[in-house]
């Protein structure tokens, strides 16, 4: 079987480095799946959990503010922030997110709507990517 | 001539400013240790950031606002600096160099701002009166990304903005554990991109060109900001560590004249006692 090697890249430094035989991940326009020997390609990336397959299981990473880098056998993920499930502090991101929800709901004129969706989208993520299965 | 009780006196007191500076200097270079790991750390990003923009601007005649020179009416100067003193020359290097660029460049307030980083920054365009658009105090030793994201990106957004034409940023490289140098580098708009280390072969984008420059561009503005920080807090530590450590030396330095004077006088204060002895024991006989 063909393989990949991913490396996750964010600015506090390498999160990850291996090799899968394949990633899925979310662009900002619709789901990408990468399998070895895909053309060169660099996209965004949503605030969105990637998905790295291979024989032994697979690995979830929450990731935000990132793009793609792919060469056919090559993939970059740099980010701002990716975490892996177990470096995720789950009671952080609940309260994130019930925060976010409560300034959302508040009519107020004051708060910066987008900023808000930005860091509930974000804590959901976390917590999706959190959920062990 | 000093008394011996004044001579004992700063003694102590010297030796126990040495015991603080000599902790300090400790301090420091653990914390230097860990912000060049940092440092390090935030290479393998900034790199291939580097070389994906560069190789997207490379093979593109996308344009973007970024890219763009445009007549500078106002212009942003980020200053990195400590939140205490006790750093040697670091602050009052930038601080001086913030201070000469501006009176050279600039006839009044309205063409430039200042983006503060650090409580000496702060302060001292608040007693010179420059105006400061943002400003941010007590960064951690080791600051995270996180940490920086919002001033950096509203930075980056006064930018988008049109607020300010043109992005400085002044702190001091890291060069070694005893030399740290003033730089200046511009940021925005994005000129002299090293298109050489971009790779050569031809990527799909997805949207399109335009779009991915529009998400990467501010995300590498961003980046560069945060890796001069780094660069900064690693410099910071080390001047501190060097002016600790000629701290420590120069009170060892103190404290070996004023024991050799504070022997001396114990010396004559003996001889003299022992005059004095003979001289009312000869009196007697």
């Amino acid at each position: 079987m063909k393989t990949l090697t991913v490396s996750v890249v964010t600015p506090d430094g390498p999160v990850l480095e291996d090799t899968y035989e394949m990633v899925s991940c979310k662009a900002e326009n619709g789901e990408l799946g990468i399998l070895p020997g895909h053309i060169p390609l660099v996209a965004p990336l949503a605030i969105s959990a990637v998905r790295l397959k291979r024989d032994s299981g697979e690995d979830k990473l929450a990731i935000n503010g990132g793009f793609l880098e792919v060469r056919p056998d090559k993939v970059t993920i740099l980010a701002q922030s990716a975490e892996k499930p177990s470096d995720i502090d789950v009671a952080r991101a609940q309260k994130a997110k019930e925060r976010a929800e409560q300034r959302l709901r508040s009519n107020d004129d004051h708060i910066d709507r987008l900023r808000a969706e930005l860091a509930l989208r974000r804590a959901a993520n976390r917590l999706e990517v959190a959920q062990p299965r | 001539m000093a008394s011996l009780r004044d001579i004992k006196k700063r003694i102590d007191s010297t030796s126990k400013m040495k015991k603080i500076t000599k902790a300090m200097e400790m301090v420091s270079a653990s914390k230097m240790n860990k912000a060049e790991q940092n440092a390090k750390a935030f290479v393998p990003y900034s790199e291939k950031m580097q070389e994906v923009v560069a190789s997207i601007a490379k093979h593109t005649d996308a344009t973007h606002p970024m890219l763009q020179t445009r007549e500078v009416k106002k212009t942003g100067y980020v200053a990195i600096t400590a939140d205490s003193g006790l750093a040697g020359a670091y602050n009052a290097n930038i601080l001086r160099h913030l201070n000469n660029t501006i009176q050279k460049n600039h006839d009044s307030s309205d063409e430039y701002t200042v983006i503060a980083i650090g409580r000496m920054a702060v302060d001292f365009c608040k007693k010179r009166n420059f105006p400061v658009a943002k400003s941010i105090i007590g960064l951690p030793d080791q600051p995270s990304f996180a940490f920086i994201k919002d001033i950096a990106s509203e930075t980056v957004q006064m930018y988008s903005d049109q607020e300010i034409d043109k992005l400085v940023i002044i702190y001091n490289h890291y060069v070694s554990a005893i030399s740290q140098v003033v730089t200046t580098n511009q940021l925005l708009p994005i000129e002299n991109m090293d298109t050489t280390t971009g790779s050569s072969s031809q990527y799909e984008y997805e949207p399109g060109e335009e779009e991915i420059l529009a998400v990467l561009l501010p995300q590498y503005a961003e980046s560069l900001i945060y890796g001069s920080l780094l660069d900064a807090k690693a410099s910071e530590h080390a001047a501190r560590m060097t002016a600790m450590k000629s701290a420590s030396d120069n009170a060892s330095d103190l404290i070996d004249d004023l024991s050799l004077s504070y022997n001396r006088a114990r010396q004559a204060a003996i001889t003299q006692e022992i005059t004095e002895i003979v001289g009312g024991a000869s009196a007697l006989e």
